[in-house]
């Protein structure tokens, strides 16, 4: 039997498969796609998965992200499935990892640190890459990758 | 390069150990001749968004025994920033008139912020309770000049470990000296394990128990005492039961060792009984007046005048 489809195929560039619906729309943001005039982007919502359930996934057309924006989103998900695609055919998967600096993506739990309270960007760097801890880069308080909020 | 430049100073962790045995120096000089005129004709604004009557005449003293002249605001309520002014347009005001702002901010990396905004130095006066590095180098000062080094010392910190900043600060700037310390405090507030953990990393050993006696005290050089404060405990009943146990009676100095000294960052309420403010053993008023010392150190630090410059300075006042 043929095998549907249920979005359709990319000839080139990145596909973002296998995210959590509640977070398609982090991933969205994180990865500036507004920002992507030049290329088509599909997104599937909802979609059946073996894996999942129900997933989301992103294909933007002609585009190929940089390693650093990639590792942005482990901080929403570690398990993505990130493909490279080239004519019709995945020539690249890619693993990702806590990026080295995250700016102004996740919310520092302190109330009392002066991102909450300043209209500025948060940052944070990991001070653990195995246990997935971050760290914010004002008031140094620690926060597991797990457990972060979005700004 | 550290010593040369304009530059804030806003922690106490990222300073590596010459860096502080440098500012250390620095402080000496000031001791030997506080009184100068290195830096006239400067303006340095004093910004304390949070009270601290203590901290901020200690750096208006230094600034002034120095010749430079203070502006700034001791009450928050006159600031603009309770008109809702963002720290950032506060920082960038006041830098138009000033070539230095000390700040004192309840809220933690504050000075932080401050620093990457400012075109001119921020010296952090304390972020909420997140780093006080003045205090610190005071700590520092005050260990060295009563142990002849700050090397291979037995340091005991006792009372609230959990939320005293100066304790937690002086861990991080002690780890280039090899101490060993003792925490003595109630379970409740004993020492985060953040700071345990930062121990290890570092290899200093470290010991924990919630006796206070003179067979512990026996064994300090240091003996470094904090508030227990009762508004800390989620639980009175324990207030109850320890709030006795972290008071230094002069009794409990008998078998003290002659070079210890006792140190506390002030306010003192009860920690320490006052019959001891006249025992030898006793240091922190003039661990106090030592802070004035390395504020005048800080203040030319951030100012790009170096240790040769205060070492051949010509214009010490012999007042």
């Amino acid at each position: 039997m043929k095998k549907e489809l249920q979005v359709a195929a990319l000839d080139n560039g990145t596909v973002i498969d296998h995210i959590p619906n509640n977070k398609l729309f982090e991933v969205v943001r994180i990865l500036h796609l507004e920002k992507c005039p030049e290329s088509s982007i599909i997104v599937g919502f909802n979609l059946d998965s073996k894996k999942m359930g129900h997933k989301s996934l992103i294909k933007v057309r002609n585009h190929f992200f940089t390693d650093a924006e990639l590792n942005q989103l482990s901080i929403v998900s570690p398990n993505f499935t990130l493909c490279i695609i080239k004519n019709y055919e995945v020539v690249e998967k890619k693993t990702i990892e806590l990026p080295e600096v995250v700016k102004n993506i996740v919310k520092c739990p302190n109330p009392k640190c002066i991102t909450n309270n300043e209209p500025m960007p948060t940052l944070f760097t990991t001070s653990d890459q195995s246990k997935g801890i971050l760290q914010c880069h004002y008031c140094e308080k620690e926060i597991n990758v797990e457990d972060v909020k979005f700004t | 390069m550290f010593m040369t430049q304009k530059s804030s100073l806003v922690s106490i962790a990222h300073l590596a150990k010459s860096d502080l045995t440098y500012l250390l120096e620095m402080g000496k000089e000031f001791e030997k001749h506080p009184n100068r005129k290195i830096l006239d004709g400067r303006i340095v604004a004093t910004l304390f968004f949070e009270p601290s009557t203590r901290t901020r005449l200690s750096f208006e003293t230094a600034a002034n025994r120095l010749g430079a002249k203070v502006i700034g605001f001791s009450d928050p309520k006159v600031s603009s920033s309770t008109k809702g002014e963002t720290l950032k347009d506060t920082i960038m005001m006041v830098a138009n008139y000033s070539d230095t702002i000390v700040m004192r901010h309840h809220l933690e990396g504050a000075a932080l912020r401050a620093s990457e905004v400012s075109p001119v130095p921020i010296v952090n006066a304390g972020d909420g309770s997140h780093q006080h590095p003045s205090q610190t180098l005071l700590d520092l000062y005050s260990i060295q000049q009563t142990q002849g080094s700050l090397e291979n010392l037995n340091i005991f910190l006792v009372g609230d470990l959990k939320y005293g900043r100066t304790v937690h600060s002086l861990i991080m700037a002690m780890r280039h000296f090899n101490p060993t310390f003792h925490f003595i405090a109630p379970k409740s507030l004993e020492m985060p394990a953040e700071y345990k953990y930062f121990c290890q990393k570092y290899g200093i050993r470290f010991t924990e128990t919630e006796e206070f006696n003179e067979d512990i005290i026996s064994k300090a050089d240091i003996l470094y005492m904090t508030r227990v404060q009762k508004e800390r405990f989620t639980d009175l009943m324990e207030y109850e039961r320890v709030k006795d146990t972290y008071i230094l009676q002069r009794r409990m100095l008998c078998k003290a060792k002659d070079n210890m000294k006792i140190l506390h960052p002030l306010p003192r309420v009860n920690e320490i009984s006052q019959d001891i403010d006249d025992d030898p053993h006793a240091y922190y008023f003039q661990q106090a007046k030592n802070g004035l010392y390395m504020r005048e150190a800080i203040l030319c630090h951030v100012q790009g005048i170096t240790l040769n410059d205060i070492k051949s300075d010509k214009t010490i006042l012999d007042i």
